[in-house]
């Protein structure tokens, strides 16, 4: 599969930490209110962390 | 891939007011998706709500919006689908603004079977006023004004809705989110009453007094406790305790307030 671009818009970003939570591969970390993209290789692009954000602060590009 | 949210938002209005995880942002990007797939013109397309956090989320749309009294979302919306049949009129709003103090309203819209999608986000509690208790606050569950646990029975909002007379009532869950827009577009396109019951969070106000240690715990409790209708009747009253049922939940055909009234108006002229 090709790989994914993970884009965090931190302007919109809360910290909720449900897409960290509701990612099935760890792809996503909290740093500290902000959330992180730590292991984009590991995306398999299943647009669960979209989906689920509140707040439209994450966005899944094919890379 | 990534959704393009943005042509349907107002230009500057994110992020927008609602906590961190509050489930109202998960139902706007469902409704937004519905409103896509339904091909809606915006131009032709009322979104009215009452007042509140969920009665907010209008104000972030690229629509026509109304923006009303508490729990007058059902009557104003009626006002505006009997004026200009020709529109798609959405409403949105919470337990509170459209089983409390709206309750009237919800129930004769319903009655009515007027052509319009109302989109009630049941997060169990007054968010904005401080977490008051409302009637779909669970017994025993703690508010702000039922600080030794709620003595109440709940409003069961989609059995409410198919009682007065809705003709296409559906569940689902701020943790559902694809079900979301699938049950919104249904609705949109049924002609009739359409009743959409998002059982939603409320972090800040309910969650924190009700022994949800966060958000995603609230996510996990509506994600767990979910049955699709369709699978329920394999179930035991035993299994169904303490589940709720999501998906279609009723629909029949039956004449529209908007039809019919054209009919009175022309035998009137007659
Ligand atoms: C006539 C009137 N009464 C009371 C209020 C105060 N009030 C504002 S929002 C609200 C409750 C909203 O609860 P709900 O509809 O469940 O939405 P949520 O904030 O939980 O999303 C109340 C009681 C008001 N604005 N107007
Ligand atoms: S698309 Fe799926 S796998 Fe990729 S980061 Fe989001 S939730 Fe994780
Ligand atoms: S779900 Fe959205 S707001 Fe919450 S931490 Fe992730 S990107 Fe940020
Ligand atoms: S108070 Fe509750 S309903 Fe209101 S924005 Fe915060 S989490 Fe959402």
């Amino acid at each position: 599969m090709s790989s994914a671009r993970l884009e965090v818009i931190e302007r919109n970003c809360k910290g909720c930490s449900i897409c960290v939570e509701f990612c099935p591969k760890n792809v996503l970390e909290m740093d500290v209110f902000l959330v992180k993209v730590a292991r984009p290789e590991d995306c398999i692009k299943c647009m669960q962390c979209e989906l689920l954000c509140p707040d439209f602060a994450i966005k899944v590009h094919d890379a | 891939m990534a959704y393009d949210y943005d042509k349907s938002i107002r230009p500057g209005k994110l992020p927008h007011i609602w906590c961190p995880g509050c489930g109202h942002g998960i139902v706007m990007k469902g409704l937004i998706r519905a409103m896509d797939t339904c091909g809606l013109d915006r131009k032709n397309t009322a979104i009215v709500s009452g007042i509140g956090c969920a009665s907010r989320l209008p104000g972030y749309l690229d629509a026509c919006t109304l923006h009303t009294a508490h729990g007058r979302a059902a009557a104003f919306a009626t006002g505006v689908k009997m004026a200009k049949p020709e529109m798609t009129v959405i409403c949105c709003g919470g337990d509170g603004d459209g089983t409390a103090i709206g309750g009237n309203h919800f129930i004769h819209a319903c009655r009515r079977n007027i052509d319009m999608t109302y989109v009630i986000m049941n997060n169990f509690i007054y968010g904005m006023t401080g977490g008051q208790f409302s009637p779909c606050t669970p017994t025993g569950a703690k508010a702000s004004t039922t600080p030794y646990g709620n003595p109440d029975p709940v409003f069961d909002i989609s059995k409410l809705a198919i009682g007065a007379g809705a003709t296409f009532v559906a569940r689902t869950t701020a943790a559902h989110p694809r079900e979301i827009d699938k049950l919104i577009t249904m609705g949109i396109k049924h002609k009739g009453m359409a009743i959409i019951e998002v059982l939603d969070d409320c972090p800040t106000t309910y969650g924190r007094r009700n022994k949800f240690r966060s958000v995603v715990d609230m996510m996990k409790h509506l994600k767990a406790n979910a049955v699709p209708a369709v699978a329920a009747s394999k179930l035991t009253a035993e299994q169904l305790q303490g589940k709720f049922l999501t998906g279609i939940l009723f629909q029949e055909e039956r004449p529209e307030y908007c039809a019919q009234y054209a009919e009175v108006i022309k035998k009137a002229q007659a």
